[in-house]
C-alpha cells in the first residue's frame, strides 16, 4: 500500500529518494491514449522488479466528445517494493492531461499529493467543457496539493518537430511524453520502452521516432526542470518475489490461458461459443489467436446461441465453453437449464458488470452471484467458482473445468470488469506442475447389454458421457425431464422427484471433492472474520493486515466455491464472534450465509462501480470491534 | 455420396418409443418417408444426429434411431452449429417448425443460411401452434381465427422459402407430408448437397389447422396445381397441359397452355439461377401453382469447411507449445535477488 510516498527522506546528493510504494494515476481524455501509457508504465515497473496491480477506469463511450468529464479515460497503479495487493485507495500523484480529468480525478489525490497538469488543453473551451466557471489554476481550489503545471503540449510539440508530423499526429505523442517523465520519476529504464515503441510502429519508422523523441523529451524535461520544483525523483526498490519466470497478466488473458490449460488437463479440444460484451470480449479475443491448442471459437449471432453452440459441442465431445456479463448471461438462463437437466459439462464465464439491465458496463461490481446460484426456472442448480485476482483466473478456470467434466455439470466462473482489466505480476507456472483428469467416454453398453446415459458414478454421480458417432450407443437426450437411466422422456411423478434429487445431490456432493475452506490470514476461530469473495481480495486483505498490525483479533476467509460452499464452511464460520462480508453489491453472498449456516453475517456493501478502499473496510472492522 | 447398397433397414432407423402425435397428424407421413430414406443414403445411424427445438415436430428425434437431442424453443440450429463445428464427420439434421424455426429461432435460422453450415433442415409448415393448442403462428395467413386471434390475424405471413432465400440459403426445396413418391427424391438432393439444405415441408396439422393446403395436396387437386420442378426440364404441370414461361417484358412469370407436346416457350427449371428460383417461390398460389421439389441448389463453401481449412492455414506447422505460450509477452526472470528482462 502507497504510504510511503509523503514520507520519503529528502532528495540528497541528487540521488532519488527511497519510497516503498507509489500510487500513480494517469488522467485524459478517451484519445490521449492514457490506457496505453499506463499499460507501458506497468511493464516498465514489472520490468524493475516492483510488485504492482492496476486499475485501468475507461468510459463506456468509445469516443465521447472531446474534453467532456464523461469521456475521461484513467489507468491508475500501486507498484512497490513491498506486497501489493490492490491498485491503491489514494493517488500520490495525478497526471491530468486536461480539465475535465482534472476535475473528475483531483479530489481523490492524497493530500499533499503531486498533480502534473498540462495547461497546453487549458484553454476557455475546454474550462467549459469540464465544468469549470473559473480556470482552477489561478485560483487558490487545489492548495491542498502540490502543482506542476506547465504546457506538456508545447513541450511535445516542440520535441517532435524533426519529424513534420501534422499537428494532430504530433500531439498524439504526449502520451509518450508524458511516460517519459514518469520513468524518469521512478527512476526506471527507458531502453525496453524504446524497443516496445519500435516494434509498434515498425510500419512507419518515423512514427517510432517521433514517439521516442517525445519519450526522451519528457525524461529530459524532468532532469533539468528538478531544480527547486515540487518535481522530485523517486526511487522504489524491486520487491521481494520467489525466483521463477514472470509475466504481467490481465484477468482476460489468464482466463484464456486458464481454460486452454484446463481442456487440455482433460484432454479435450475447447469450443468457445461467445458474442462480444463488455467487460467479457477479452478471453474471446485471446482465445481467438489460439488454433493451434486446440481452440475452436465461434463469434455467435447472440447471448442464446454462444451457449447453445457450446452445448452442443459438449454433446459432440469436446469442452464447450461460453463467457458473457451479467446480461448476456441473463439471456443464456433457459439454456442453461438445457445443460443442467442433460447433464452436459460447460463453463460459462461471467464478468461482471454494474446493473441491472445495461447497468455499468465499463464498472465493476459483485452483484451477479444470485444469478449465478439461484437464477434459473426449476430446481436448476450448477457449480459456482470466483475469481480474486488476475492471476487467479488462471487457477479457477482449470477448476472449473476440472469439475465441469468430473461432474458431468455447468460450472459458472464469476470474475468482474475490474478482474477482466487489471493487471499483475504472475509468476508462471510450468505445465509439469499440473494434475491431468482426463476424460472417459463411455464406449460400451452395460453388462446386460443396455445403453443408459443417465446411470451414474456412484461416487460422484456423474453420468456417462457417450459421444455420437460411437456405434451401439445412439440415444436421445434433451429438455424434458428424463428417465432416471434410459433419459427417455418420462413426466411419472416419482421419476421428477428422484431426478430432481440426484440433480441436487450431485452438485451438493461437489463440496466433497473441494479444498476445505481456511483463513487467508489470521485465527481460524477469533473476534471477527471478514468474508469475501472476487476481487475484494487485495482491499481485504490489507485492511486485515492492518487491524492485525493494530492488535485486533481478526481473520480473512475469501472463498472461491461460492456453490456449493466447502463443506467445513459453517463450522469455520461458527468459531467467530463476528461475521462482516465486505461486497460490491447489496449483501448477496451475505443472504447465501445467513440463509446456508443461520449465521449472523453483517454486510458492508459498496455499488460506485469503483473497488473498494482498504480504508473502508478497516473502517468497519473498527467499527465491529470497537 | 455414390449410390450403395443400403447398409440398414427403415426399420432399423425406428426407435421402440411409443409415437405420440395426433392420430391423423401429417408428422407420421414425414417420419415414415424420412426413415424410409435413410437407408439410402448410406450412413451409419451412428454418425447421425437429429436435432430439434421445441414444438409437435420437434419430438422428432426421439423416433429415430439415432443419435438425437431435443433442445429448446428456437435455438437447434445453434445446437446443431456447436455439433458440427465439434464434429464435422456427423451428419447432422434440425428439425424445426414454423413457429420454432421462424419465429423464436428466426435470427439462428438466419445465421444459420448465412454460414452454411452443412446440415439437413427440415421446417414442418403446418401454419399453425401445434403444442401450444393452437395459437397464429408467423406462416399464419392473414384472417387465420386463432384462440389469440379470435377476430382473425391482421398480419402478413411469412413465405420460409423466400425467407431462406433471403438469407443466402444456398438450397431450397418444397416438399409436402404425404408425397410419399416426391419426399424421398427431395431428402437425398438435401444429404448430398454440401452446405445448409433448407426443405419446408407443407405439414397438415389435423388439429387446430386442418386441409390448410388442401387446394394443392387433396388428391384432386394436386396434378393440377403442383408443379415438381426437376433440374433441366421444363417448368410443366396439369398433366404437360401447362407450363411457366417468363414475358419478357413485364418480367414475370406467366401460365401458358400447351398446344400438343410444343413447349418452346416454357422455361427449363435450372436449379441453380438464382433469379429463377426467386420467381417459383415468389409467385403467387391461385393463379399460379405451388412450386416443389428442389428449386434452388447452388453449392458454396459450408461453414464447417471454412472453419476448418483457415484452421489448417493458420495452424500450418506451428507447435502448440503450452509452456511457450504462458511465458508470451512482456516477461521476466527473478534468479534468487537478480533480475532480467528477456
Ligand atoms: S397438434 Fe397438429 S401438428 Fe401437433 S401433433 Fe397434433 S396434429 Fe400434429
Amino acid at each position: 500500500m502507497a504510504t510511503a510516498f509523503n514520507d520519503v527522506f529528502e532528495t540528497q546528493n541528487n540521488q532519488p529518494a527511497e519510497a516503498e510504494a507509489v500510487v500513480v494515476r494517469f488522467a485524459g481524455d478517451s484519445g490521449d491514449g492514457m490506457q496505453l501509457t499506463g499499460g507501458q508504465f506497468t511493464l516498465s515497473s514489472a520490468l524493475s522488479g516492483n510488485d504492482f496491480a492496476t486499475f485501468p477506469d475507461f468510459p463506456a463511450e468509445i469516443r465521447a466528445p472531446q474534453g467532456t468529464t464523461f469521456g475521461v479515460s484513467a489507468f491508475q497503479i500501486n507498484f512497490g517494493s513491498v506486497d501489493i495487493e490492490t491498485a491503491g485507495d489514494e493517488p500520490d500523484v495525478l497526471v491530468a492531461m486536461n480539465p475535465a480529468a482534472l476535475r473528475t480525478n483531483i479530489q481523490s489525490l492524497k493530500k499533499g499529493g503531486l498533480a502534473i497538469i498540462d495547461t497546453g488543453e487549458f484553454g476557455a473551451r475546454n474550462l467549459a467543457k469540464a465544468g469549470y466557471a473559473v480556470n482552477p489554476l489561478t485560483d487558490d481550489s487545489l492548495a491542498q496539493w502540490q502543482i506542476l503545471a506547465f504546457d506538456i503540449s508545447a513541450q511535445t510539440l516542440a520535441a517532435v518537430k524533426p519529424f513534420g508530423l501534422g499537428n494532430k499526429e504530433a500531439l498524439r505523442c504526449k502520451n509518450m511524453w508524458t511516460l517519459g517523465l514518469a520513468l524518469w520519476m521512478f527512476d526506471r529504464d527507458r531502453a525496453p520502452l524504446i524497443a516496445w515503441l519500435q516494434s509498434k510502429f515498425s510500419k512507419n519508422p518515423v512514427l517510432a521516432q517521433a514517439n521516442a523523441a517525445a519519450l526522451n523529451a519528457g525524461h529530459a524535461y524532468g532532469e533539468t526542470a528538478e531544480i527547486g520544483g515540487p518535481l522530485k525523483q523517486y526511487h522504489v526498490d524491486a520487491a521481494v518475489a520467489e525466483p521463477g519466470y514472470y509475466r504481467t497478466v490481465t484477468g482476460g488473458e489468464s482466463l484464456a490461458l486458464g481454460l486452454v490449460a484446463g481442456a487440455k488437463l482433460a484432454g479435450l479440444e475447447m469450443f468457445f461459443g461467445s458474442y462480444p460484451i463488455t467487460p467479457a470480449s477479452p478471453i474471446l479475443h485471446n482465445l481467438a489467436r489460439l488454433k493451434e491448442f486446440g481452440v475452436t471459437t465461434f463469434q455467435a449471432e447472440d447471448e442464446i446461441a454462444a451457449i447453445c453452440s457450446a452445448i452442443g459441442a459438449s454433446y459432440a465431445g469436446q469442452l464447450g465453453v461460453t463467457s458473457s456479463s451479467g446480461p448476456g448471461i441473463a439471456l443464456k438462463g433457459e439454456a442453461l437449464g438445457l445443460a443442467i437437466i442433460t447433464e452436459l459439462p460447460l463453463v460459462i464465464v461471467n464478468s461482471q458488470r454494474g446493473g441491472p439491465s445495461t447497468g455499468l458496463p465499463t464498472k465493476t461490481e459483485q452483484s451477479d452471484l444470485y444469478q449465478a446460484v439461484y437464477g434459473r426456472n426449476g430446481d436448476a442448480p450448477l457449480i459456482v467458482l470466483a475469481t480474486r485476482a488476475p492471476s487467479d483466473c488462471f487457477d479457477v478456470a482449470i477448476e472449473a473445468c476440472r469439475l465441469a467434466t468430473q461432474f458431468m455439470t455447468p460450472v459458472m466462473v464469476l470474475t468482474d470488469g475490474y478482474i477482466a482489466n487489471a493487471a499483475e505480476p504472475w509468476r508462471v507456472p510450468d505445465r509439469a506442475e499440473f494434475h491431468a483428469f482426463p476424460v472417459d467416454f463411455d464406449a460400451e453398453p452395460d453388462a446386460d447389454g443396455r445403453v443408459l446415459p443417465y446411470a451414474r458414478d456412484p461416487q460422484t454421480l456423474r453420468r456417462k458421457w457417450i459421444k455420437p458417432g460411437t456405434p451401439g450407443m445412439m440415444h436421445r437426450i434433451g429438455g424434458i425431464e428424463k428417465a432416471i437411466d434410459t433419459g427417455h422422456i418420462n413426466y411419472e411423478p416419482a421419476n421428477h422427484q428422484a431426478m430432481t434429487d440426484i440433480r441436487k445431490a450431485k452438485i451438493d456432493g461437489v463440496a466433497n471433492f473441494i479444498p476445505p475452506q481456511a483463513p487467508e490470514i489470521g485465527n481460524s476461530k477469533g473476534r471477527l472474520a471478514v468474508v469475501g469473495w472476487g476481487s475484494t481480495y487485495g482491499a481485504i486483505r490489507k485492511a486485515v493486515q492492518r487491524a492485525r498490525a493494530k492488535g485486533l483479533d481478526v481473520s480473512h476467509i475469501h472463498i472461491r466455491h461460492i456453490w456449493p460452499l466447502p463443506a467445513n464452511l459453517g463450522e469455520l464460520l461458527r468459531g467467530y464472534d463476528k461475521v462482516l462480508v465486505p461486497e460490491m453489491n447489496t449483501g448477496q453472498l451475505k443472504t447465501v450465509l445467513r440463509d446456508q449456516y443461520l449465521i449472523d453475517a453483517r454486510p458492508l456493501n459498496k455499488v460506485s462501480g469503483h473497488p473498494f478502499k482498504i480504508a473502508e473496510i478497516e473502517a468497519a472492522i473498527d467499527g465491529m470491534l470497537g | 455420396m455414390n449410390a450403395m447398397t443400403p447398409i440398414t433397414r427403415p426399420d432399423e432407423w425406428a426407435t421402440d418409443q411409443e409415437v405420440r402425435w395426433c392420430p391423423g397428424c401429417g408428422d407420421y407421413a414425414i417420419l415414415k418417408a424420412v426413415q424410409r430414406t435413410m437407408p439410402d443414403l448410406g450412413t451409419a445411424r451412428e454418425n447421425t444426429v437429429f436435432v430439434s427445438g421445441i414444438g409437435c415436430s420437434s419430438r422428432f428425434p426421439y423416433y429415430m434411431e439415432t443419435y438425437g437431442f431435443h433442445t429448446i424453443h428456437g435455438r437447434a440450429p445453434a445446437v446443431a452449429t456447436g455439433i458440427k463445428l465439434a464434429n464435422p464427420e456427423l451428419d447432422v439434421w434440425i428439425v424445426t417448425g414454423d413457429g420454432d424455426g421462424l419465429s423464436i429461432g428466426g435470427n439462428h435460422m438466419l445465421h444459420l443460411l448465412r454460414r452454411n453450415l452443412d446440415v439437413q433442415l427440415l421446417l414442418f409448415n403446418n401454419e399453425i401452434y401445434g403444442l401450444t393448442k393452437g395459437q397464429y403462428s408467423p406462416t399464419s395467413r392473414t384472417g387465420t381465427r386463432s384462440p389469440t386471434t379470435p377476430f382473425g390475424s391482421v398480419e402478413r405471413p411469412l413465405a420460409p422459402c423466400a425467407f431462406a432465400m433471403g438469407a443466402g440459403a444456398r438450397f431450397v426445396a418444397r416438399t409436402i407430408d404425404t408425397a410419399q413418391k416426391n419426399m424421398p427424391e427431395v431428402l437425398k438432393r438435401a444429404h448430398a448437397h454440401k452446405g445448409t439444405s433448407f426443405v419446408e415441408i407443407f405439414q397438415n396439422c389435423i388439429v387446430y389447422n386442418a386441409d390448410v393446403f388442401a387446394a394443392f395436396t387433396e388428391k384432386k387437386n394436386a396434378a393440377d396445381n403442383q408443379l415438381w420442378c426437376v433440374h433441366g426440364q421444363p417448368l410443366l404441370f396439369a398433366g404437360g397441359a401447362k407450363g411457366l414461361r417468363l414475358n419478357h417484358e413485364t418480367v414475370e412469370l406467366e401460365v401458358v397452355d400447351i398446344a400438343v407436346g410444343d413447349t418452346t416457350e416454357v422455361l427449363i427449371h435450372d436449379e441453380t439461377n438464382r433469379v429463377q428460383a426467386q420467381f417459383l417461390i415468389d409467385m403467387p398460389f391461385g393463379p399460379f401453382p405451388m412450386a416443389l421439389g428442389v428449386l434452388y441448389c447452388d453449392p458454396a463453401t459450408s461453414f464447417e469447411v471454412a472453419v476448418e481449412s483457415q484452421r489448417n492455414r493458420v495452424v500450418g506447422d506451428k507447435v502448440a507449445d503450452f509452456n511457450a505460450l504462458l511465458r508470451k509477452g512482456q516477461s521476466w526472470e527473478i534468479k534468487a535477488k537478480e533480475l532480467r528482462a528477456v
